[in-house]
């Protein structure tokens, strides 16, 4: 075992380490606004925003993020009104096609994962909420959302790890993230199993401290489904 | 005409695809009238009461509550409420309680009593703090404010949505069969609550199986069949010579 490799490896690996977290957190948090966004055309009832929200959800779904990310990023150029607009800046830099295609593909997942949670909340609570006079926004802030978002959190949480493996993929549209730079080591070096394994156990780390996050909520969040303290320690007696 | 009544229900119809649930049912209740409302199952009466606090739009007739009109019309067999507003304002003045207590489960006790009065009316949250913990210990359940509602008996949350109910200081109290889920020792507890609120003159309009209740606390007990009223009348005549042959038939299932 080469200490001193893997050491300097790990060194470098960790410099690119905030472009992978920028990855991960424009395009959970741009790409969870979007879910937002089309789990609410999907539910409206309205059948234009409904059907646009199925056809949405099917093809970013159905199709590899690694070529909607070539498309993305290869692809859009190709369009001279594209490279003449303002979103030109934008879609030039490698950084940003990765973070819009990971963040357009996670939107359709997280707005099924939504829709799940949503169709999960009791139609009697709702009714509840109604019977006290809320409507419209303040029936979805007080009522639908909370207890959606509740169970949704489970299949989110795997949405969301799997993200962060996803942004793996943006190495391959030249954005020199953890992936990116360990591909350079090994061309420089050789070394495939070392420098992988030590790209792998950032990988790991990051997840790790994800999931614990997670658990926390999880459990901040269900203290309603538990049973209270006191009442366990009596069953024990 | 309907000045002043606290609730006053003309002419309601309501079908459901082809079928008629309610064929036109009317209702003036007099503040503090307690009113039971009795019936099999499937006449019509839960129906009657959801069409009331416009959790189901009624195809036909008029309600008013504390004298103000529900607008709405009708277009190609289907009623549109003209306003969304006063929709959530008429159902604020109606306090609803549901046969299976419908509490929000992600709430503790005491959120879910100052929900509606800190969201839907707007009022400071430490006056409804003040007043949902005494309305809970009206219903001799405030050491438990804490708890969820999983962690309580069906008695004990059925007291809690009364409780709720009764925050938004509701004109009139609708009950839908609110003893009919509980197991026949939590019966009493929920009773015990309702006729004290009866006695506080508290306008009740109670659908229930509880002839006790119809009995005994109600001054006016409405008999459905078939999405009508069959007969109606203070409790010492309809439980006496008063009734009719079909509430007479209906009750003798009850062992009066």
């Amino acid at each position: 075992m080469d200490f001193e490799f893997l050491a300097s490896t790990f060194v470098t690996l960790l410099k690119s380490l905030p472009t992978t977290l920028a990855l991960f957190a424009f395009s959970v948090t741009l790409g969870g606004s979007l879910a937002i966004l089309i789990v609410w055309m999907r539910v409206s009832g309205n059948p234009i925003l409904g059907g646009f929200a199925k056809a949405y959800i099917f093809v970013f779904r159905g199709s590899p993020l690694l070529i909607q990310m070539f498309l993305v990023f290869y692809g859009l150029a190709q369009f001279s009104l594209i490279r003449q607009s303002f979103l030109w800046s934008y879609l030039r830099e490698p950084f940003d096609c990765a973070v819009l295609s990971l963040a357009l593909c996670t939107a359709g997942y997280s707005a099924e994962i939504f829709r799940g949670g949503i169709r999960a909340v009791s139609v009697k609570e709702i009714e509840a909420a109604r019977a006290i006079g809320m409507s419209g926004f303040l029936l979805v802030r007080r009522i639908i959302a909370p207890i959606a978002f509740r169970h949704a959190l489970p299949a989110y949480s795997t949405e969301v790890v799997l993200m962060m493996k996803s942004t793996a993929l943006a190495s391959l549209v030249t954005v020199w993230d953890v992936t990116g730079v360990a591909q350079r080591l090994i061309s420089q070096t050789y070394r495939t199993m070392e420098v992988f394994l030590c790209a792998a156990a950032i990988y790991l780390f990051l997840n790790f401290v994800l999931l614990q996050a997670f658990a926390l909520l999880e459990f901040y969040l269900s203290r309603h489904r538990r049973a209270p303290a006191l009442n366990s320690a009596s069953k024990l007696a | 005409m309907s000045d002043n009544l606290p609730l006053s229900v003309r002419n309601i119809r309501k079908s459901f695809g082809t079928h008629e649930v309610l064929k036109g049912i009317s209702l003036d209740a007099q503040q503090g009238d307690v009113i039971s409302l009795l019936g099999a199952s499937g006449s019509g009466k839960s129906t009657f009461l959801r069409c009331i606090n416009l959790l189901e739009i009624a195809n036909e007739g008029e309600i008013w509550v504390d004298g103000e009109q529900v607008r709405w019309h009708h277009k190609g067999g289907r009623t549109r409420v003209e306003s969304q507003k006063q929709v959530d304002r008429i159902r604020s003045e109606l306090g609803m309680v549901f046969q299976s207590f419908n509490l929000w489960s992600h709430m503790t006790i005491l959120e879910n009593v100052i929900e509606g009065p800190v969201h839907v009316l707007k009022r400071p949250r430490a006056e409804c703090v003040a007043e949902a913990e005494a309305l809970l210990e009206k219903v001799g359940i405030v050491e438990k404010r804490h708890a969820y509602p999983a962690h309580l008996s069906g008695g004990q949350q059925q007291r809690v949505a009364i409780a709720r109910a009764l925050a938004m200081k509701p004109k009139v109290m609708l009950f839908d069969e609110p003893t009919s889920a509980l197991d026949p020792e939590l019966v009493g507890e929920v009773l015990r609550v309702m006729r004290a609120l009866a006695e506080e003159g508290m306008t009740m309009l109670v659908v229930t199986h509880e002839m006790s209740f119809a009995r005994n606390v109600s001054n006016r007990v409405i008999f459905m069949k078939e999405g009508l009223v069959d007969s109606q009348g203070a409790p010492e005549s309809m439980f006496g010579d008063g009734a009719s042959p079909a509430f007479r038939q209906f009750i003798g299932h009850f062992g009066h």
